[in-house]
């Protein structure tokens, strides 16, 4: 099986890994590069589970052909903290928006690619930018205040 | 079974592949499915040719081109006629990924946004080919896709001549129970040439036939679309799936293409 190169740059860094053939960019990220921070939920882009940043919008990484990367920008949860948390995972602490956490990582990417493109959305806005992430835990009520508070300046960062 | 991707950087390349028998990969919110469950055809070919995510806008029509997204689609604000239908594709992943050329051939309940092109009477630009093919000839056989689209040309409807409207459990993102479009040209304020299209009342999207000839001739008043509702199902044959059955669809078809036509008639 042909084995293709693949430059790309992973949260900031510079990086190259080889991606088999009709592998997925989850796939890609967690077994080539080593970032378990997507999550495989459904593998049919219905969960949200493996959303990443693919030069600035939120994809689902199970239906991204990893080869179709090269030369991208690709953003994960494991990529939102510095030296500090995130602001929005602060708040996922503080407004209990976490569980289980299987759906946080995808949550986290969707409602930072909200924030970036929209820095003061309305409730509305913030449904329907995390209206393809399912969360079976929470009733979705903590995530949605969570990501609020953030743009309201309310979270501690 | 695992599958061969090729990258061509033309659409003639790609189109040659898809003539040989291979699967086009557009934004892969479908086929990328069948990658994972090991159920793609063997040979999947996709193309980096800028073209495809071209958007023309004249006076009269806009030219899509088969790769433009979603979300694209809502980021143009002359393509405004078009937001109803683009935003109620899946979530705003799905919306970043999914294309116009995709959307045509999304097997059912799928197709919303071809849904309310064929009601504008768009025709395919295919690879390869000038003139355009009437989307309806396009529809007829959507199975598998006989070429590939290049671009769609779509007729810019006049101000509140076009409506469309998508009916789903889930909200906002679920799949459809039904959704329908209406693009009703008037003179001297009478419809002349009403386009109606249906979307999950069929195989794929298709023609309200029934509520066109009810349509044609009259004026958009209650009487006219009281007539238009009792017959809206006619001809019809909506398929049962875990959204709604065929009678269920057949049943409410005709409340929402009212509730269309009256927001239409409203303005
Ligand atoms: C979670 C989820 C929710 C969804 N919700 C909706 C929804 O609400 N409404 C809806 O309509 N769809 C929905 N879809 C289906 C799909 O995302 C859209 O229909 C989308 O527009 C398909 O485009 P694509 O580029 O991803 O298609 P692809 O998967 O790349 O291709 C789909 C099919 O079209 C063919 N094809 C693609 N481009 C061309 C071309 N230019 N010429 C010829 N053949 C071509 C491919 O070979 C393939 O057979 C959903 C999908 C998911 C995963």
């Amino acid at each position: 099986m042909a084995k293709k190169p693949v430059h790309f740059s992973h949260n900031g860094v510079e990086r190259a890994a080889f991606a088999d053939d009709g592998q997925n960019l989850l796939e890609f990220l967690r077994r080539g590069a080593g970032d378990l921070s997507p999550k495989y939920g459904c593998g049919q882009g219905t969960c949200g589970a493996c959303t990443v940043m693919i030069d600035g919008e939120t994809q689902l990484s199970c239906l991204v052909l990893a080869e179709s990367i090269d030369g991208k920008s690709i953003r994960t949860a494991a990529g939102l903290a510095s030296d500090q948390l995130d602001p929005l995972q602060v708040a996922f602490m503080d407004h209990f928006a976490a569980q289980c956490g299987y759906c946080t990582p995808g949550m986290l990417v969707s409602a930072r690619a909200l924030l970036e493109r929209n820095p003061k959305p309305t409730r509305e806005e913030v449904m329907e930018a995390i209206s393809g992430n399912l969360c079976r835990c929470t009733g979705y009520e903590p995530i949605i205040s969570a990501i609020l508070a953030v743009a309201e300046g309310r979270a501690q960062a | 079974m695992t599958s061969t991707v090729e990258t061509v950087s033309t659409m003639a390349e790609a189109a040659r592949a898809v003539a040989q028998g291979a699967t086009f990969l557009a934004g892969g919110t479908i086929v990328m499915r069948d990658v994972n469950a090991g159920e793609a055809a063997p040979r999947i070919v996709r193309t980096i040719d800028p073209s495809l995510n071209d958007i023309r806008i004249s006076g009269d029509s806009v030219v899509l081109g088969a790769g433009v997204t979603m979300a694209q689609v809502l980021a143009n604000r002359d393509l405004e006629f078009l937001h109803p239908a683009a935003r109620m594709i899946g979530g705003p992943q799905v919306r970043n990924m999914g294309t116009v050329g995709g959307n045509l051939f999304a097997p059912h309940p799928y197709g919303d946004f071809a849904v309310a092109l064929l009601a504008l009477g768009a025709r395919a630009v295919m690879a390869g080919q000038s003139g355009g093919r009437p989307l309806d000839d396009l529809m007829r056989d959507r199975s598998r896709s006989p070429a590939l689209v290049a671009a769609i040309e779509c007729p810019r409807p006049r101000a509140g001549s076009f409506g469309f409207l998508k009916v789903s459990r889930v909200k906002p993102k679920g799949v459809s129970v039904l959704s329908v479009a209406a693009l009703l040209p008037r003179e001297g304020g009478r419809i002349r040439g009403p386009r109606v299209a249906w979307g999950a009342m069929g195989p794929g999207p298709m023609r309200g036939a029934s509520a066109e000839r009810l349509l044609d001739g009259q004026e958009l008043s209650a009487a006219t679309i009281d007539r238009v509702v009792q017959a809206a199902a006619e001809g019809l044959s909506p398929p049962t799936d875990a959204i709604a059955t065929d009678w269920y669809r057949r049943e409410v078809a005709g409340v929402h293409l009212k509730r269309l036509l009256e927001q239409m008639e409203r303005g």
